[in-house]
């Protein structure tokens, strides 16, 4: 499959001051490409320029220099904006500040209503992203009365109901409890399997990045590691350097690997875990 | 609590008025006022009252209700009427004590006056009761559309409205985390003197304020990423389609205008 | 003495209404005084409408909140005092901020104590210097921080009341690993330092399992547990059937001992596992 996403030399920075001081540039030579149906995880802390890349995918930035194609469109044309983030629909944080309507199947129609799609298609479509993310039930309630991750979820229908080939996603999590987190996790993983459809999750949550295809780890406007998730997260001391966590397990690996015992570091499940401690104990027996 | 303000006033439900069109309930409506302000007589009054109260009954909401929409209304009723007493001065004397002199026309007059403005209170509360704000918005906005021709933003004030209520619930909310938050650190909110009181109000404003500017900017960004562009080209989800009811209620409502102002015609003789 | 006691607590919301709701149902608990406690529970389990008892922002249907063994509501007049002694650090605590400059902000508590300047600036300065924030930032703006920064002034506002008990209502949600770590280390130190109580609520495990003496569970209204942190993890089960999270390392040695290890501890912190695997592999190979 093709690459749907294809970030060339990507810079970035912020419009001049009144001054006419240039402020740093936040991203500093971004190269990347995402294959069509692939599950990325992009990681960082607070300030590593994760969210300004998002905001590229979609057009809501424009590079300073480099390119951005999304299927193939370039993002900084301007004449084909909406046939753009028809493609690639993006979910933001909170979950409060993305719901326009009082009505929950009003929202998840409110992109095909500007894009004038229309009724019958529209209700289809509707229902059936509803169904999706398991909230048709809730059609007809005002989002004020569903949880976190409810409203994240009706978010996400939005999206889906405009058939994106992509969906950015950036920290939809963050302010959600552990039980809405798991449901719009859930949700964006059917997304992909089901409906194939490329995912770029914005995040500084490791234990979201493991169910990953593959994750790309930022700092200060670049990328620093990009792989699967048990080589990058194997790499426990240049994560830790930049301030970012690594599941339990691959700590615990990586402790005992300093320590001087034969374990893997590629771990990131508890299952993996186990077997590997398992097998540790096993052998001193051997011996 | 903040939490426990109703907004809208608005009562779900399936009842026949509910069903309604709500273009034509609003168009219903308006001749509803009308006809009130027509009729010059009590039996113009008995026949908006006989009106009401079929409205009022198919609606399936409890009167109780419509007396709450009364109630706030009760002091101005009653010193108007008192001064409707007081100051007219024709018909005959039905009571009299000291230097006040009350007339058979000021009776009139005040009862005509307080039965009119509860029947307008009742009739405008089944509108809002029956249909939901943003129902109504939508409503409003469609049947404003002509007026697009003439350059006047309809469905921007529309989609103003329809965020706005929306919000009103987010912002309550967060009104009272607020609230709680200052008066975690002593802030003095429902005690203390007015000048406290006053520059305590900044510290719940503020914040307030803030979080609301940063909701719109998110808000923003949020509708342009799902293309929206203005009203221009929009298909809704929402369909408002008339059925045969609304055309009958529409023509009742009409047969009822036709009777005031026929007994209007035949009582001024 | 406990500093802080319940009895029988009882809050029903909109009593005698259809919506009628107990939030909180008959709690009884003990806080000695100088701990730290980690508070847990998932949304609706009732620990928010606990926590805003201790401090008189909600008053109790039925029972009683004692602090210092007295009855909170004894006089309801003095109830301001109670929240200067029992500072409370709502979730997202920034979006309360509001004065021009750090200072008047951290200042605000102090000042409604109708304090004098001396004592509110020593106050002021004393929690800054705790919570991480230099003397530079003082004068500045707060809205022109950063969002870690901004909450550590809104925490500092707290502080500053110096309270007999400190309770923080998620203190690093949306935070990234950086930042949580950054408030959690300078919470610890105040603690160290001040020698108060603190009550910390929380979604992740790991984290309570770093700093918590104790663990308070709340479940449906009703208080699950509260007892030491070794003896809440040691009902790690439990607390999964209850739909809260236990650390992952604690998830592993569970495995460990359906496989036939058993450690015959309770471990929930990386650094107790690889001491307490290191020793018993040294052990084995001994024999």
């Amino acid at each position: 499959m093709g690459n749907i996403i294809e970030i060339e030399d990507l810079h970035f920075h912020y419009e001049s001051d009144a001054e006419g001081n240039t402020p740093p540039d936040v991203l500093k030579g971004i190269n990347l490409s995402i294959k069509q149906g692939e599950f990325v995880a992009v990681l960082g802390h607070n300030g590593c320029g994760k969210s300004t890349l998002a905001k590229h995918l979609n057009a809501i930035l424009i590079p300073t220099s480099g390119k951005v194609t999304v299927d193939g469109i370039d993002t900084s044309d301007e004449n084909r904006l909406f046939d753009l983030r028809q493609r690639a629909g993006m979910v933001f944080q909170n979950p409060d500040n993305q719901i326009v309507s009082s009505i929950v199947e009003e929202d998840v129609a409110f992109a095909l209503e500007n894009l004038g799609v229309p009724y019958e298609e529209m209700r289809k479509r509707v229902d059936e992203s509803l169904k999706a993310v398991n909230m048709y039930e809730y059609r007809l309630h005002s989002p004020s009365q569903l949880s976190g991750g409810q409203k994240q979820r009706v978010a996400i229908a939005g999206i889906i109901a405009m058939q994106p080939k992509c969906i950015i996603l950036d920290e939809p999590t963050a302010m959600l409890d552990p039980q809405g987190r798991k449901e719009v996790l859930a949700a964006i993983h059917r997304m992909n399997r089901e409906k194939g459809i490329t995912i770029v999750l914005i995040t500084h949550y490791m234990d979201e990045a493991a169910d990953c295809d593959r994750v790309v780890v930022m700092d200060k406007g670049e990328v620093v590691l990009d792989g699967i998730p048990s080589k990058v997260f194997s790499q426990v001391d240049k994560l830790k350097a930049i301030g970012l966590d690594v599941p339990q397990v691959t700590e615990l690996a990586w402790e005992l690997r300093k320590a001087g015992l034969d374990i893997s570091p590629e771990i990131i499940t508890e299952d993996e875990c186990a077997a590997a401690i398992e097998r540790l104990f096993s052998r001193t027996i051997e011996n | 609590m903040l939490k426990d303000i109703t907004i809208g006033q608005y009562f779900p439900g399936n009842s026949l008025i509910h069903r309604l069109d709500p273009r034509f309930k609003i168009v219903i409506t308006l001749i509803f006022i009308i006809m009130l302000f027509t009729g010059k007589s009590f039996l113009c009054l008995a026949i908006g009252a006989v009106y009401t109260v079929i409205a009022v009954l198919l609606s399936k909401i409890k009167p109780k209700m419509f007396w709450k929409s009364v109630k706030p209304l009760l002091p101005f009723l009653i010193i108007t009427a008192v001064l409707n007493l007081l100051l007219v001065s024709t018909g005959d004397i039905v009571w009299e004590w000291k230097f006040i002199k009350i007339r058979s026309e000021a009776i009139d007059i005040s009862v005509f006056m307080i039965v009119r403005i509860v029947l307008l209170i009742i009739g405008s509360s089944l509108l809002t009761y029956t249909t939901s704000p943003i129902t109504l918005t939508d409503a409003i906005e469609r049947l404003l559309s002509p007026l697009k021709k003439l350059k006047f933003p309809v469905h921007e004030l529309a989609m103003m409205m329809s965020i706005a209520l929306r919000f009103i619930p987010t912002l309550i909310e967060e009104t009272d985390k607020i609230m709680s938050a200052q008066k975690a650190r002593g802030a003095e909110i429902d005690s203390g003197s007015f000048m406290t009181r006053t520059r305590n109000m900044i510290s719940i404003l503020v914040p307030l304020f803030i979080s609301a500017f940063r909701r719109a900017d998110e808000l923003a960004t949020a509708m342009e990423c799902r293309c929206y562009h203005g009203g221009e080209g929009r298909t809704r989800l929402r369909q408002l389609k008339s059925a045969p009811r609304d055309y009958i209620a529409l023509a009742v409502t009409i047969l009822f205008f036709g009777a005031v102002i026929a007994v209007s015609i035949l009582t001024k003789k | 003495m406990a500093i802080l006691e319940t009895q029988e607590l009882t809050y029903t919301y909109s009593a005698g209404t259809p919506f009628e709701k107990t939030a909180v149902d008959h709690v009884s608990l003990k806080i000695e005084e100088g701990q730290m406690v980690g508070v847990m529970g998932h949304t609706g389990s009732g620990k928010s409408t606990l926590i805003q008892h201790f401090n008189g922002l909600l008053q109790p249907t039925s029972g009683k909140v004692l602090l210092d063994g007295k009855d909170i509501w004894e006089d309801k007049t003095k109830i301001r005092n109670v929240r200067f002694q029992v500072g409370l650090v709502f979730q997202y605590p920034e979006y309360q901020i509001f004065e021009e400059t750090v200072y008047k902000d951290i200042a605000f508590g102090p000042k409604n104590m109708g304090l004098d300047e001396a004592e509110i600036k020593r106050r002021v300065l004393a929690t800054a210097h705790d919570i991480g924030l230099s003397e530079e930032l003082m004068e500045r703006s707060p809205f022109e921080l950063s969002g870690g920064q901004k909450r550590r002034v809104a925490i500092a506002g707290v502080m500053a009341m110096e309270p007999k008990v400190l309770i923080l209502d998620e203190p690093t949600a949306g935070l990234d690993p950086a930042g949580r770590d950054k408030i959690l280390s300078h919470i610890k130190a105040y603690h160290e330092r001040a020698k108060n109580t603190i009550l910390i609520v929380s979604h992740s495990m790991e984290d309570i399992a770093t700093f918590a003496d104790k663990i308070l569970v709340m479940s449906k209204g009703k208080l699950f547990c509260y007892d030491d942190t070794v003896n809440v993890f040691a009902r790690a089960e439990e607390i999964s059937q209850i739909g809260l999270d236990v650390p992952q390392i604690t998830k592993v040695f569970g495995e460990l001992k359906k496989r036939g290890l058993d450690f015959g501890k309770e471990v929930y912190t990386v650094g107790y596992a690889r001491d307490l695997l290191l020793r018993r592999l040294k052990e084995r190979e001994v024999q």
